[in-house]
């Protein structure tokens, strides 16, 4: 009888966190940050219709880094979620925080049990209502969720662009303002990004339940020139 | 709850009610012995086409038997952006099925990232109608008038309904509830192609007059409590639905 070859468990992880990095870090990067009046979400995205951003709930917004359809089916999961809980209990029942614990353990599960893990990051944006405050939940391709209160960074070159943001961001913002700098911590010193690579979403209170609104490009064009 | 992933075989796409039954959710029962009497039933309401979009509205009264047993029920609900929902007969199905509607074409826009067009929501009531019809055929009867601005071919439109699901485009105004028949009337009087919007809301208003005036089912203007008919507008800015103050100043007007 052949004796199956031992691999240390220390190893598989390994070998698989490396794998799931390599992956995202192919993407293009991501940025969600907390304004004073609403939450932005911004994105490097030459695809017209392959969105990495979207609408959730009613104050709830989702963005992933990676690849396309591993994301987009946890955003899909994610509505399905979100609409099965305001239909049962009561719209403002629905929270960002389980929907993150959801996306955690389901991560966590294909992390460790399945030969293949995602190659993923994603973002849960929760917008404050009344004295509650904005949140955001960043998720990782092994289950780990953080949660932040300023500014979250996913995808390709995180770590760069997250330097850049610490220097940008001492404060909150106005939405206007903050998409300025989104794209100037997404682009860099050294490149510029057109409004037809960008992708832009914010939650924002506008006297309405929904509260997710895409900007499309003509509105970017116009903020980016002014 | 785990996070709702489905083998691509049995995933249920954008479609809310497929997902609901999925999980066995809002399976009706058998229902006997049931005295339709003894339901709350809402009454009458009403659509006008305009040269702008559409005109909704309703009364506020909801009976039981020969009762009043609510006196400022809504009967007209926004759909979304830009159409809207009246309904007359037994009020809980119908309400439940106005619920379901309204997150199912949200449900389609987000899973999807379009919005379905004002036929295709048309469609998906008059499936919803057609999947109550056993209920209905035991008394609980739901007649809905579905309205809203068509924003690809920039007019409004007007469908209403049979208990089969049978689902019929109305090109002018349409009428349903107890009181429908009365209000019919005053709209077929006043009616002309092309009617400002205020002025349908004018119509609307003596409409509903007249059906509580006729129709001890439908509740009028209850000047004591401020209780309003339901008034709503549809156009090309979405949907509006009317101030009591506003609805105030038509009447006296």
């Amino acid at each position: 009888m052949s004796m199956p070859y031992y691999v240390s468990p220390e190893q598989v992880m390994k070998d698989r966190a490396e794998y799931a990095q390599k992956g995202i870090a192919r993407g293009r990067s991501l940025i969600g940050m907390i304004c004073s009046d609403g939450v932005l979400l911004a994105a490097e995205n030459p695809s017209k219709s392959l969105y990495k951003i979207g609408e959730i709930h009613d104050r709830i917004a989702f963005a992933g880094v990676g690849k396309f359809n591993e994301f987009d089916q946890l955003r899909v999961a994610g509505i399905r979620h979100a609409d099965i809980k305001g239909y049962t209990y009561s719209r403002e029942d629905v929270d960002a925080r389980s929907l993150a614990n959801l996306y955690a353990q389901y991560l966590g599960q294909v992390f460790t049990h399945e030969m293949k893990p995602l190659e993923i990051e994603v973002l849960v944006a929760k917008l404050g209502f009344k004295e509650e405050p904005s949140q955001l939940f960043q998720i990782s391709y092994d289950g780990t969720v953080v949660d932040k209160d300023n500014f979250v960074i996913l995808g390709g070159d995180a770590q760069q662009l997250i330097e850049r943001a610490n220097d940008a961001l001492t404060d909150q913002y106005p939405i206007s303002e903050a998409i300025i700098k989104a794209i100037d911590i997404l682009q860099g010193p050294d490149r510029t990004l057109s409004s037809d690579d960008l992708e832009v979403a914010v939650l924002q209170d506008r006297g309405q339940p929904r509260t997710f609104f895409r900007y499309d490009h003509a509105k970017i064009r116009e903020i980016i020139d002014r | 709850m785990t996070l709702p992933i489905f083998s691509v075989d049995r995933d249920p796409g954008p479609d809310f009610r497929a997902l609901l039954n999925e999980y066995n959710i809002n399976r009706p029962g058998e229902v006997s012995n049931l005295d339709t009497l003894d339901i709350r039933h809402g009454t009458t309401v009403l659509a006008i086409k305009t040269a702008d979009g559409v005109v909704i509205a309703g009364d506020r009264r909801a009976t039981e038997g020969n009762r009043i047993a609510y006196r400022s029920m809504e009967k007209v609900f926004a759909v979304d952006s830009h159409s809207a929902v009246a309904i007359a007969g037994a009020a809980g199905p119908a309400v439940e099925m106005v619920k379901v509607f309204q997150i199912q074409v949200s449900h389609y826009e987000k899973v999807e990232g379009s919005m379905l067009s004002l036929e295709g929501k048309a469609n998906q009531l008059s499936q919803m109608m057609a999947a109550h019809l056993p209920l209905a055929m035991q008394g609980l009867v739901v007649v809905p008038l579905y309205a809203g601005y068509d924003l690809a071919n920039k007019v409004g439109r007007i469908y209403s309904y049979d208990i089969t699901g049978g689902r019929y485009e109305e090109y002018d105004y349409a009428t349903n509830g107890s009181g429908g028949r009365d209000a019919r009337s005053v709209i077929k009087m006043n009616y002309e192609e092309n009617l400002a919007t205020d002025g349908a809301i004018k119509i609307a208003l003596k409409a509903l007059a007249d059906a509580a005036d006729e129709d001890s089912a439908t509740g009028g203007v209850d000047a004591l409590r401020k209780i309003y008919p339901i008034v709503a507008k549809v156009t090309q800015d979405g949907y509006y639905r009317l101030a009591d103050s506003e609805i105030e100043d038509f009447i006296n007007a």
